[in-house]
């Protein structure tokens, strides 16, 4: 039982018309795990997430989420998820905590049982002070908080959070990584849509990346790392770069292991920087600004896709 | 996970009663203060000009009408903006459909709130009512079961509605061409017989003109023209293609 995934799927497709969606990925989540969708908008991150949340039925493949059948089971499945969605849906004209309590009451829990939750989770999300306060008030942050907090009132075995910091402000996303941070600590299982790299890295343990509807490469963000890029990047800018990168490119052919000419600057990928960066200084180029970094994710989607993710 | 002790439709039931605690003093002057004043001004002063009606007072013929379309005011007021709110603006319903609250669950816990909602107007209408000598019968305290019966028959398919559109000026059109006229000519201020015969029969249609002909049978103690079954099969029939038109809206709304 205990290894029994969390969700499973094979071949799993969703179309609306004509578009493709999401188009025949194959899926499995352990338990504890915290696994990532990553990709750009359009990917079909949002629709598997849908999937997986039994508010949306796959057009064809298989799909088994807590071992149970999404089609027939579906109200039993939600039963044991805890969902924060893209879009907030708090309800406006209640209470911070009432929003928490209304929400238990819909998983059959007891008025007492739901006031002790909502009290615990406002401890939690940090949120206690504003219990009594209304909702429309509460910054960005706040109210994505809320919603975690909303989502895990019924103990859930399964966390789904859709793109649970776009929007916010890097202080917010920090608060908000460190409380999903300690969840995960805590042994729930996550399972997070994203496109931004940094978030990726910071929680998941597994992911996969989605371009057009496909899963394009799945591993830890260790590995996809070494798989798909190296271990540093040499970022150069150029003063006359913009139009001249492709040159530039020309005459890096050799530093490194592989050279990527953007529209502002020149990525160097070599396991080592700094002896890249000397070996450009020693072909007597002149780079008005130089940035020697850790690869990350954001190569490694550039690697797979040839495009940046967030455009 | 504990085992569930309360059955989803009263918690969406529970969740309209909490909004309702935030938001109750906007209702009042629509759902107590306006039909009190329409019965005082229409019943009293137009009652002057009319004398009787029927063979009683005319205050005591509209009580019955202005009962019964108050319950179409409330089924309208909550049914049409707040329902299309919850599924574009606040978004509430989503959120509900996440949990195990299914369609069905949150359509009849919205129609069981509308209820509630109208039995206090209906109850407070009718204590007032009593002073103004408006009942004249005990067969009055079967027009709460009418005024259910009839919330749910007109409530039901307008959320239909609202949740198979997806802008509110539809509203603006209901309004025009179907609140409006039930209310003027469904047998609310005048009996329907005095309109022209080829009008007749959209009174008929009317859910309104069947909840009024109870309860006005209910509030003067006598019996209807047509057979009680019939005006009271008419409202089920409304109430259950309501429904079920409802679910149906809901499910192809919150699903893909």
């Amino acid at each position: 039982m205990a290894d029994q995934p969390l969700i499973f799927a094979r071949d799993l497709v969703k179309r609306f018309g004509d578009f493709t969606a999401v188009n025949g990925i194959d899926l499995e989540v352990a338990p504890g795990e915290a696994f990532g969708f990553l990709g750009p908008n359009g990917a079909g991150k949002s629709s598997t997430m849908r999937m997986i949340g039994c508010v949306s039925v796959p057009t064809s493949g298989q799909l088994r989420i807590l071992g149970m059948d999404p089609a027939r089971e579906g109200t039993a499945i939600r039963a044991r998820l805890g969902v924060c969605p893209q879009l907030d849906n708090l309800d406006p004209d209640l209470t911070v905590r009432e929003n928490l309590t209304t929400y238990a009451r819909y998983f059959g829990l007891s008025r007492a049982e739901s006031g002790r939750r909502a009290d615990e989770l406002l401890e939690f999300v940090r949120l206690s002070d504003r219990a009594k306060g209304k909702v429309e008030p509460l910054s960005g942050g706040m109210k994505r908080r809320l919603t975690i907090a909303r989502a895990l009132v019924n103990e859930p075995d399964l966390v789904l959070l859709d793109e649970p910091t776009t929007g916010l402000d890097p202080q917010a996303r920090h608060l908000l990584w460190e409380r999903l941070f300690r969840l995960k600590q805590r042994g729930t299982t996550l399972v997070l849509t994203t496109h931004y790299m940094d978030e990726a890295e910071q929680l998941c343990d597994r992911l996969v990346v989605m371009d057009g509807g496909k899963i394009i490469a799945s591993g830890s963000p260790r590995s996809l790392i070494e798989t798909y890029s190296t271990a540093e990047v040499l970022e150069l800018r150029f003063p006359d770069g913009l139009d001249l990168n492709g040159d530039y490119a020309a005459k890096l052919e050799g530093v490194g292991e592989r050279i990527d000419p953007l529209p502002d600057r020149v990525l160097v990928y070599a396991d080592d920087g700094d002896a890249a960066l000397a070996e450009v200084h020693r072909r007597g180029l002149t780079p008005s600004s130089v940035l020697v970094r850790r690869s990350t994710l954001e190569d490694v989607f550039l690697q797979l896709t040839g495009r940046t993710l967030v455009d | 996970m504990t085992a569930g002790t309360l059955h989803p439709t009263l918690a969406v039931f529970g969740r309209q009663l909490a909004l309702y605690r935030r938001l109750w003093q906007a209702s009042v002057f629509s759902s107590f203060v306006l039909p009190v004043l329409f019965l005082v001004s229409i019943g009293i002063g137009v009652g002057r000009y009319v004398g009787t009606l029927e063979g009683v007072d005319y205050l005591a013929w509209i009580v019955p009408g202005v009962l019964a379309s108050t319950v179409l005011q409330i089924s309208m007021g909550e049914s049409t903006y707040a329902v299309l709110g919850d599924f574009k603006w606040s978004r509430a319903y989503h959120a509900m459909r996440a949990t195990p609250v299914r369609p069905v669950d949150i359509v009849c816990g919205h129609l069981l709130y509308l209820v509630l909602r109208a039995e206090v107007a209906v109850v407070a209408f009718l204590l007032v009512v009593v002073f103004f000598g408006g009942l004249h019968s005990p067969w009055s305290l079967v027009a709460p079961l009418v005024c259910a019966v009839l919330t749910v028959a007109t409530a039901a398919p307008v959320t239909a509605f609202a949740a198979a559109i997806d802008h509110d000026s539809y509203f603006a059109l209901l309004y025009r061409f179907v609140v409006i006229p039930s209310t003027l000519f469904a047998g609310v201020f005048f009996p329907v017989e005095q309109l022209p015969a080829v009008v007749r029969p959209l009174a008929y249609a009317s859910p309104l003109w069947h909840g009024v002909e109870l309860c006005r049978a209910a509030t003067l103690g006598r019996v209807t023209a047509w057979p009680p079954v019939v005006h009271v099969g008419y409202l089920l029939l409304w109430a259950v293609g309501g429904v079920t038109l409802a679910v149906l809206a809901f499910k192809r709304r919150l699903e893909d």
